[in-house]
């Protein structure tokens, strides 16, 4: 049993690492060799280890094993010695046999370029995150289908055609131009920060896979940033907010796995050392004079740790969504925006901002948004709002949350 | 949507010298006001301002200073909506913070090419 969870935590971990040096080894065109020899390691690994004792380093002998494996593989191979092999040869200076390079250097040079070449406008986002969690960061299909609230083949068959994809486009798996770096990263970027989100905002109800993702996100963002190349303010902008978000992990789920809303968090048990280490980060973001999507987002995250009301927080959080919302329109933001028009300048200002918002007349969050500014200004306009809101959302624990606030104020009103 | 171009104009000599914390006062009405349009999706293009310094070009080599033709009014800035109609549009730059101030906006429908 014990062997069983040691064999699952190797996994993840060591899985991403082989595969990645072995698909740079391989490239995209023969990515499935790669993911294949991996797997045959790792199976091998389960079958001898659950008869026998576990060897004294399980992670060599999955190194040794996977490297012969791939050795074999291309000796054997005679379309690879004539094609890939020769040209990896050429430029490795290595007449006799290929080097498989599982140094840990090598290791994170490999995920990164891995992450330059998954990270591509050429394939849907979706499909980027998916072949990130599963190249990148180890996630077996059944996960990405959870994590997706999907099933197996539509995943399997969501990573073939991505793969196709970056095969035909010749996708290399390498580390961009330094000139080139800016514009690849946005996409690199992007992705990261939709893969946090995916675990952060999803509606999946496994927790602990939830956490993993942004886990996983993180990890990968920390990546860029101990690579001097990619150590940018825009990518520190990124690991900022993403360690103020993580911060709150204790606090926004309750024991039944139910959202808790930010005013109704326990601040006991908000994570200090995140919150140092974001706001460190944010420092470091603040060289330059960019101001991205990220660097307004963590700023936004910055004032939410400050748990005391005060008319300068709010007053600072409308300016940032401001700048958000001229930079880049989301209907999150322009909702969040009017929540802190009213924090910060009154619930009145905010229902006249409020109703303009006619775009989103579809969205509960906009009819929660209006019941909360009418109460205790119109409260039967208030009741009229949550009830649409109550009728529009989809999630149990939202319509929960909904009704809960109608029975509140039905009681206001007796 | 079309889309309609919005010239804020003021008084020429308004800008003056300000102090940073005058600057933050005009600056809140302004990012308030960008900031709704924006919520509501209809900011096509945030604009600029325009400093009060221009010259006016003329034919047969006449140059003028001066950013303004005829009339001692300035433009200090544009913007683009998106907007239904005209009138849509006027309704909408109804909110700008310049009538504040005793300016003015003109609101003109962008024809594409």
């Amino acid at each position: 049993m014990q062997n069983n969870k040691l064999i699952s935590n190797l996994f993840r971990t060591e899985h991403r690492k082989v595969t990645a040096v072995l698909a740079r080894v391989f490239g995209f065109e023969h990515i499935q060799i790669a993911e294949d020899i991996v797997s045959d390691t790792f199976l091998l690994a389960t079958e001898k280890w659950g008869q026998n004792k576990l060897p004294d380093n399980p992670t060599a002998w999955l190194y040794t094993v996977a490297k012969n494996k791939a050795k074999d593989h291309l000796k054997r191979n005679t379309i690879f010695t004539q094609k890939v092999s020769a040209a990896i040869m050429a430029e490795s200076s290595l007449s006799e046999e290929v080097e498989i390079d599982l140094s840990e250097k090598n290791i994170n040079d490999s995920q990164l370029q891995m992450m330059f070449a998954i990270c591509q406008p050429v394939i849907p986002a979706e499909a980027q995150i998916g072949l990130a969690l599963r190249i990148l960061c180890g996630f077996g299909i059944d996960e990405i289908a959870d994590a997706f609230l999907s099933n197996k083949e539509t995943i399997n068959k969501r990573l073939l055609r991505a793969k196709e994809k970056l095969r035909q486009h010749k996708v290399k798996i390498e580390f961009p131009d330094t000139h080139e770096i800016n514009k690849r990263l946005e996409t690199v970027l992007l992705t990261l920060y939709l893969l946090f989100n995916e675990g952060y905002y999803s509606v999946s109800s496994n927790t602990n896979l939830r956490k993993d993702l942004c886990l996983e996100a993180m990890r990968l963002t920390y990546l860029l940033i101990e690579n001097k190349a990619t150590d940018l303010p825009v990518v520190n902008a990124l690991f900022s907010l993403m360690c103020f978000h993580a911060s709150r992990f204790e606090a926004r789920i309750d024991k039944n796995g139910e959202m808790i809303l930010y005013d109704e968090q326990d601040s006991c048990l908000w994570n200090d050392e995140l919150i140092v280490k974001g706001t460190n980060y944010l420092i470091r973001a603040s060289r330059g004079d960019q101001v991205t999507r990220y660097h307004l987002e963590a700023a936004i995250a910055y004032w939410h740790t400050i748990k005391t009301d005060s008319a300068e927080k709010w007053e600072n959080v409308l300016q940032l969504y401001n700048k958000l919302l001229i930079l880049e329109y989301s209907p999150m933001a322009a909702l969040n925006r009017t929540y802190a028009l009213a924090k910060a300048g009154g619930k009145e200002k905010a229902i006249i901002e409020a109703e303009k918002l006619t775009q989103l007349t579809g969205n509960h969050l906009y009819h929660s948004l209006l019941g909360y500014l009418y109460s205790g200004v119109a409260n039967e306009k208030a009741l009229q709002h949550l009830q649409t809101a109550l009728k529009l959302a989809k999630s149990k624990g939202e319509k929960n949350r909904i009704a809960k606030n109608i029975k509140k104020l039905n009681t206001l009103k007796k | 949507m079309n889309e309609f171009l919005l010239i804020y104009r003021r008084e020429a000599d308004f800008d003056t010298q300000f102090t940073a914390e005058q600057l933050k006062e005009i600056s809140k009405p302004w990012m308030d006001w960008m900031g709704g349009l924006a919520a509501q999706s209809i900011l096509a293009d945030r604009g600029n301002r325009l400093d009060s310094a221009g010259k006016v070009v003329k034919p047969n080599n006449v140059v003028t200073n001066g950013a303004y033709v005829e009339i001692k009014e300035l433009i200090g800035g544009y913007s683009i909506i998106k907007a239904a109609s005209l009138d849509e549009a006027a309704e909408i730059a109804k909110g700008c913070p310049i009538l504040a101030v005793g300016g003015n906006v003109e609101v003109r429908e962008i024809l594409q090419m």
